[in-house]
């Protein structure tokens, strides 16, 4: 169909520590890599969208273009918390759909090596006098007082109220999802951390919110993702080769977070997943027993159980049991992560929702080396950003 | 008597404390914080609720890692309050696994934050366990 939208050239950089190179030579070899691997030009690209989260308003899709190539095409800079990568391939995507130009380059990058814990800012407390401030009028900070803001602290509640809601999790249980990907990543040569470790090292290395460890919680590190897009139309007058190699966006979705009765307390990251899959597989015209493979936003080994459910991989509830039968080890019926995932591959975060992409059409390629999941035709990709913002691409390996 | 004021406008101190909400008059949904518009149904009219003082614990989480300035570990929860969540920390509970669980059942308790510089003193909450 003409209106189909392809990705043509995708590349990640090495996930981990850049010390010598900025956000912008970042953003540029991913850039320029995966204009190279589309076998196409700086000159070909009608669109650039682009994210840097912890840039934002600085505009890293202009400074890309200074080191790249200023050809005067429109330029969006996109900013959705964790979904900012996935954010920025849809937008890339919306161009080509709405006809504006034949090729679009999507870009994320972030510099997040030694960041440290995200989120839930620094108190000074100065109680010279007393004030109420913002909308709960509140006289001091909140965080750690009424609750917490720390993701890992966040994410541990979600896979908790799981836990509350149909049984069957343990801090172990959490552990062992989490020794899943980093025994993935070991075959994974992108990956920030790569090492293998027991279940006894996870659970006794530094707790950070339980039931996370440091290993269960996503890598802060450096990295860029890029992603070149083309019409289905123009695709056909290209190489046998670029055809070849192209894979089918067959759904490109972005949902937010609809009111619930608990999401004032706690960001509930359930029902825009859900949402979004549903969303997704309709578009695609397939259903989750399609997929060969799933790369899923385990931003804590919490979050991955919940998005076994919300993805529907597994019954509504069964999520539990569904890690328990192996389903997702990359020998299993449903390989979930088998980069690695963000506890292991790395988490840098406009990055991220690009990387993810780029797993999944390594596999659909053939080209994933000593990890390629055998004969992988489809499968699904997916980012959560808190706030919230939820994407989910699937794709189509070339018929 | 020394003057109080609460840590958040929707604790209501005095001899019962407890929190209020907002609540939509059109679909019910609840708030603590101050909305321009219901996020459910868009109506703009909004009347305040007491909401129950005890609960069952939804979710937690031990946090051992925060931001600079606030102590830890502390356990911050989600609270069925007879069907409104409320965000809290369970307080005056060793702060582990063993003493905290999930579905455990809980009541609100007010804690100090002490006296600013005109003697006025801040009080905040949180929830403690109820004795079996
Ligand atoms: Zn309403």
């Amino acid at each position: 169909m003409s209106d189909d939208v392809w990705i043509l050239g995708i590349n990640m950089t090495k996930f981990g520590k850049h010390p010598d190179l900025d956000t912008v030579d970042l953003a540029a070899a991913a850039a320029r890599d995966a204009i190279a691997d589309a076998g196409v030009s700086m000159g070909d690209m009608g669109i650039l969208a682009a994210g840097n989260l912890m840039g934002a308003g600085l505009g890293i899709g202009q400074a890309l273009q200074k080191q790249i190539g200023q050809t005067g095409i429109p330029v969006y800079n996109v900013s959705n918390a964790c979904a900012t990568g996935a954010t920025a391939l849809r937008t890339a995507i919306m161009a080509i759909k709405a006809g504006e130009c034949d090729f679009g380059l999507a870009v994320g990058v972030e510099k997040l090596a030694g960041a440290g814990l995200l989120a839930g800012g620094s108190r000074g407390d100065t109680k010279s006098e007393w004030t109420p401030k913002g909308r709960y009028g509140a006289v001091a900070p909140v965080d750690g007082r009424i609750g917490t803001d720390t993701m890992p602290g966040v994410f541990a509640q979600i896979g908790m109220e799981y836990g509350h809601k149909y049984g069957g999790t343990s801090f172990e249980l959490f552990a062992r999802i989490s020794e899943k990907n980093h025994a993935h990543s070991t075959l994974n040569p992108l990956a920030a951390y790569s090492k293998r470790m027991t279940l006894d090292e996870i659970m006794n290395d530094m707790m950070i919110a339980y039931p996370n460890t440091r290993p269960m919680c996503s890598a802060n590190c450096d990295g860029a993702a890029a992603a070149v897009v083309v019409s289905g139309t123009k695709l056909k007058t290209l190489s046998q080769e670029q055809q070849r190699r192209a894979v089918k966006v067959a759904a490109s979705i972005l949902t937010t977070d609809p009111w619930q009765e608990s999401c004032q307390i706690l960001p509930d990251v359930n029902t825009l997943t859900r949402n979004a899959a549903t969303q997704a597989y309709e578009a695609a015209g397939i259903g989750p027993e399609d997929l060969d493979l799933v790369e899923l936003h385990d931003c804590f080994a919490t979050a991955e159980l919940v998005h076994y459910d919300n993805l529907m991989l597994c019954e509504p509830g069964g999520a539990v049991d569904f890690f328990e039968s192996g389903a997702t080890w990359r020998d299993g019926s449903m390989p979930v992560n088998v980069s690695g995932g963000l506890e292991s591959k790395g988490h840098p975060i406009a990055a991220t929702g690009i990387a993810n992409v780029w797993e999944v059409c390594h596999h659909l390629r053939g080209e994933a080396g000593d990890r390629q999941i055998e004969n992988a035709k489809v499968g699904l990709a997916h980012v959560i950003g808190l706030g919230s913002a939820c994407g989910v691409h699937i794709l189509e390996r070339a018929a | 008597m020394s003057q109080q004021v609460p840590l958040v406008e929707y604790l209501v101190l005095g001899d019962d404390p407890h929190l209020r909400a907002h609540e939509c008059t059109k679909c019910g949904a609840r708030y603590f914080d101050r909305r321009n518009a219901c996020a459910s149904c868009f109506a703009d009219e909004f009347r305040d609720v007491d909401i129950a003082t005890s609960g069952e614990v939804k979710a937690f989480t031990i946090v051992v890692f925060a931001a600079p300035g606030v102590p830890t570990p502390f356990v911050a929860a989600m609270v069925d309050c007879n069907g409104t969540s409320v965000r809290g920390n369970i307080i005056n509970v060793e702060p582990d696994a063993e003493h905290v669980s999930l579905g455990m059942k809980v009541r609100l308790a007010t804690t100090s934050l002490g006296e600013d510089t005109n003697g006025v003193e801040a009080v905040g909450f949180g929830f403690e366990p109820v004795p079996a």
